[in-house]
Parts: C-alpha cells; structure tokens; sequence
C-alpha cells in the first residue's frame, strides 16, 4: 500500500520523465560527433572493398591470366570472362566485367586471384548516372588500377604478413 | 500625407483610417509570427540534432539560416498532387481550416500592456473555441483524403484533441478563477509582483496539466499519434503534398507558438519582469514563450511516442480529476487568508 501511494506520487512528479530530459539535456552540450563528409572523412581499413580495379605488373603487362576463379567463385555472378590464347602463347582475357549493380562486395574475387589481379580499392564515391554506367569493363577497370596503383600496392603490403 | 487621405475620403475617413490601421496591425503580427514558423522548424532540426549529438543542418547558408527558405521554395514549386478519390472541395479546405485559427486565435493576444490587437473581455472563450476549430481541419483533411491512414490518424487526431481540450479547459478555469478575469491583459496584470506572484507556482498542477495538454493539443511527440509515421505513414496529411502539406506543417508550427504564448501569459506572467528592479517588457515574454518552445523541443528529443490506449487513460483518468481537484482546492484556498496568493 505504501508502496502503492509513492509510486503514485513519483509518476505524479515526473520524477522519470524529469531524469530523461537530464540525460538528453546533458548531452545538448556533449561534444559534435558529427563527420561533415565530403570535408572530413572517416578513418579507413588497408582492407576495405571498394570500387574494383584490374591491376598490372610493373612492367605494364596485366597480370590477369583468366584462370576465371573470381567467376567462379563470385557468389553474385557479377563477373563475366571470355579468354583466348595470345600470339606469345599465354592466356589472356578477351573480356572482364564486373556488373557493380550485381555486386555484393564481398571480396571473394580478390581472395581468389592467384596473380592479385582483380582488387577492391579504397574508393567507395563513385557513381552512374544512367543504366550501365555501372557495368565495368575491363578497359575502365584496368583504368581504375593504373590510377590507384600506388594506394593499391601499399595496401596490399600493409596487410601482406596477415594473408 | 495623413491630411491628403483624410480628403480623400471625406466623411468615409474614420472607417478606412481605423480599417487601414486594424490591416497594419494584423500584418505587424503574421509576418513576424511567418518569420518565428519559418525558424521554428530550423530550430527544431538544430535543437533535437544536438541532442541527439550531431550538429544538424549547416548547409544552406552559415549555421543553415537559409534552410528554411530552402524548404519553402521546395515545397513552393511541387506539385499539389489531389487524389481522385478524394473530396476536392473538402480536401483543399482541410488545410485553410488547420491554419486560418491557428492565425485568427492571435488578434486577442496582448504582447504589453497596450499592445493587443483586439482587447476583448472573452478573450480566453474565443482561444479555446479558436484552438477548438483547428482540429475541423485535421477532421476534414483525414476524411476527404479517402484513405485508411488519413482516416486513422484524423480519427486519433479528433478523439484526442477532444479529450484533452476538456483538461485544459479545466486548467484554464483554474486560471480565471484566480485571475477573476477572461481578459488575457488583465490576467497578466494579477500576476503583478515578481517571480513568486505568478500562477505557475499557486497554480503548479494546472500549469503542468495545461502544458502537457498543449503537447496533446498540437499533436507532438510524444502524442503524435495522429501522425505516427512508424504505423501510419503520416497520418492525416499522408495524401497532401507541395503547398497543401506546408500549410499542414506551418499551422502545427503557429499552434505550437500559440499554445506557448498562452502559456507563458496566464501562467508565467506575461510581459512582467521576474525581478523588481528590471523594467516589465515585450521582451521578457519572447524570452517566456522561446523558453516554453525549446520544452516542446526538448520533450520531442527525449520521449518516445505514447500507445494510443495510455493517451487517452491520461487524459480522461489523470488529468480531468487533478484539474477538477485543484480547482476545488483553488475555491477552497480563495475563502482563506491565502488568497492574496492569486492577486
């Protein structure tokens, strides 16, 4: 009973409600966390799967030799490889694409590529503005590896003694 | 100048000037209260955004001041999108109903001793029945929209603006019983004295009934269950859009400054200074009435949204006894030597 009448006049004093508006009030003044993205930017992993990049060996030779395991493996079947055999006798791709709106992100390709060709960069701002601007050829993402080559190799050394 | 117009009209003269001044007057107080709409909602943003730790809009213009205009050109240049199934007459009335009170209930609002467009002896009577009228337009809206949302949030809409009017009319009562008087001037005035002399503190549960009310009355959080939009969309005004839905949203905003504004005059003193020695101004009741504002604000950053059954045990099962209680307590204290509490 006696119980019964203080929460009575608890409730009948906003004592709770009071206590929440502490708490948000408090935080009123609590420091911004606020990231104002394209100024600022977050912190990113050596590891992050971004836009897809084809990369190439020092000497300008791609390194991809269609053995066609990120086809297989790719979970969304978002790659497409057609192969032939090249004058100097080694295989290459006659086609690579990568359908980004197929795409999971999952980095399975990357983990398949014997030679570490197919890669995800950092780059994660990238966008279409009409259909198939996101189906990427091989051309534009042998592109993609040319200019991002530099960040690309330091990630992939960053993170060598963990793989 | 004044000599030439007085010609002008010859023996029409003392109609027009008076006519010309009352259209002066009104326009003095829309445009800024516009203007005070306009800003709420940057405010809002700004306020519930720090709250909840981020710092919220700062895009348009330094700090987001230009925000607001944004919106409005936004809004300005869509399209008024009526539903065919829908009552068009009924439908385009809805929001004209939502707002033309909530801008009409101001002409009895006095913002200094003389400074009230019209100094009506009923004023309180006629702000009730006004703020009464607002909830026509929920009504309509939901209803010619012909959608079940619409209907739903118009139907919570009604039956809590209903419940609630009665224990803030009670409330009210408190107040002119204390006050002797339904002029809004002269209830400001028996609160002369300082802090202590207002009638939040005599009248504590009625104030804190009446403000609470106010939040059900303007449907906001935590009583915005006619809106509700994690379980119907957004209620009443779920079918309107551009224009129609802005006159929705600046009449929520006009009510939420109206309700403070009344709040901060019958209980919080008015334009009277809290302290002896500053002189009583305008000024201390826009510091009132911002104060009371950053409360709505505040509640809608902190509490989540009540179940529709608790809104109404509230209404009828707490609030409707306590107010009658302390009006009987408040009759019963007048016939004390403490009445000189209320002048």
């Amino acid at each position: 009973m006696l119980n019964k009448i203080k929460s009575v006049l608890f409730s009948l004093m906003l004592v709770e409600l009071l206590k929440g508006m502490a708490l948000t009030g408090r935080y009123f003044f609590a420091r911004k966390i606020t990231v104002q993205y394209p100024e600022e930017r977050t912190p990113m992993s050596p590891r992050f799967r971004g836009l897809h990049a084809l990369r190439r060996y020092p000497n300008g030779e791609e390194r991809c030799i269609a053995c066609k395991l990120c086809e297989a493996v790719c979970p969304a079947m978002a790659i497409t490889i057609e192969s032939e055999q090249r004058e100097d006798n080694t295989r290459r791709t006659t086609r690579y694409d990568i359908d980004l709106t197929k795409c999971i992100f999952c980095g399975m390709c990357e983990e398949s590529c014997p030679v570490d060709s197919i890669v995800e960069t950092r780059v994660f701002d990238y966008h279409g503005e009409k259909r198939g601007d996101l189906l990427y050829t091989k051309v534009m993402l042998l592109e993609v590896g040319d200019k991002y080559e530099e960040q690309i190799a330091a990630d992939r050394a960053a993170d060598a003694k963990y793989r | 100048m004044m000599d030439f117009f007085a010609q002008l009209f010859g023996s029409y003269w003392p109609e027009v000037s008076l006519t010309a001044w009352t259209l002066i007057k009104i326009v003095a107080i829309v445009a800024p209260l516009m203007g005070a709409i306009a800003y709420l909602t940057l405010a809002e943003r700004k306020v519930i955004g720090f709250m909840q730790v981020r710092i919220g809009p700062n895009r348009v213009g330094y700090f987001g001041l230009l925000q607001p205009i944004a919106d409005g050109l936004k809004l300005f240049t869509k399209e008024i999108i009526i539903p065919s199934a829908s009552n068009k007459f009924l439908f385009l009335l809805g929001p004209v109903l939502a707002i033309a009170p909530a801008f009409a209930a101001w002409a009895v609002v006095p913002f200094d001793l003389n400074m009230v467009l019209a100094d009506i002896d009923a004023a309180l009577l006629y702000i009730l029945a006004m703020t009464s009228v607002g909830v026509y337009g929920v009504i309509i809206a939901g209803w010619a929209s012909n959608s079940k949302y619409a209907f739903l949030g118009s139907m919570r809409s009604a039956a809590q603006i209903v419940s609630y009017e009665i224990a803030m009319g009670f409330a009210l009562v408190g107040v002119l019983m204390a006050a002797g008087s339904l002029n809004l001037g002269k209830i400001v005035l028996a609160q002369e004295g300082g802090f202590w002399q207002w009638y939040w503190l005599p009248l504590l549960p009625l104030f804190v009934v009446y403000f609470i009310s106010a939040v059900a009355e303007t449907n906001r959080a935590p009583f915005d269950v006619a809106e509700g939009e994690s379980e119907i969309v957004a209620g009443f005004h779920v079918e309107y859009s551009g224009m129609a839905f802005a006159v929705f949203f600046l009449a929520e905003y006009a009510n939420i400054i109206l309700v403070c504004m009344l709040a901060a005059l019958m209980f919080l003193g008015g334009w009277l200074s809290p302290v002896p020695f500053l002189p009583d101004s305008f000024l201390w009741l826009l510091a009132k009435v911002a104060f009371l504002i950053f409360l709505f604000l505040w509640f809608r950053a902190t509490f989540p949204r009540y179940r529709y059954d608790q809104i109404m045990r509230l209404g009828w099962k707490v609030f409707i006894p306590i107010t009658l209680v302390w009006i009987i307590v408040i009759g019963a204290m007048m016939q004390t030597p403490w009445a000189h509490l209320f002048h």
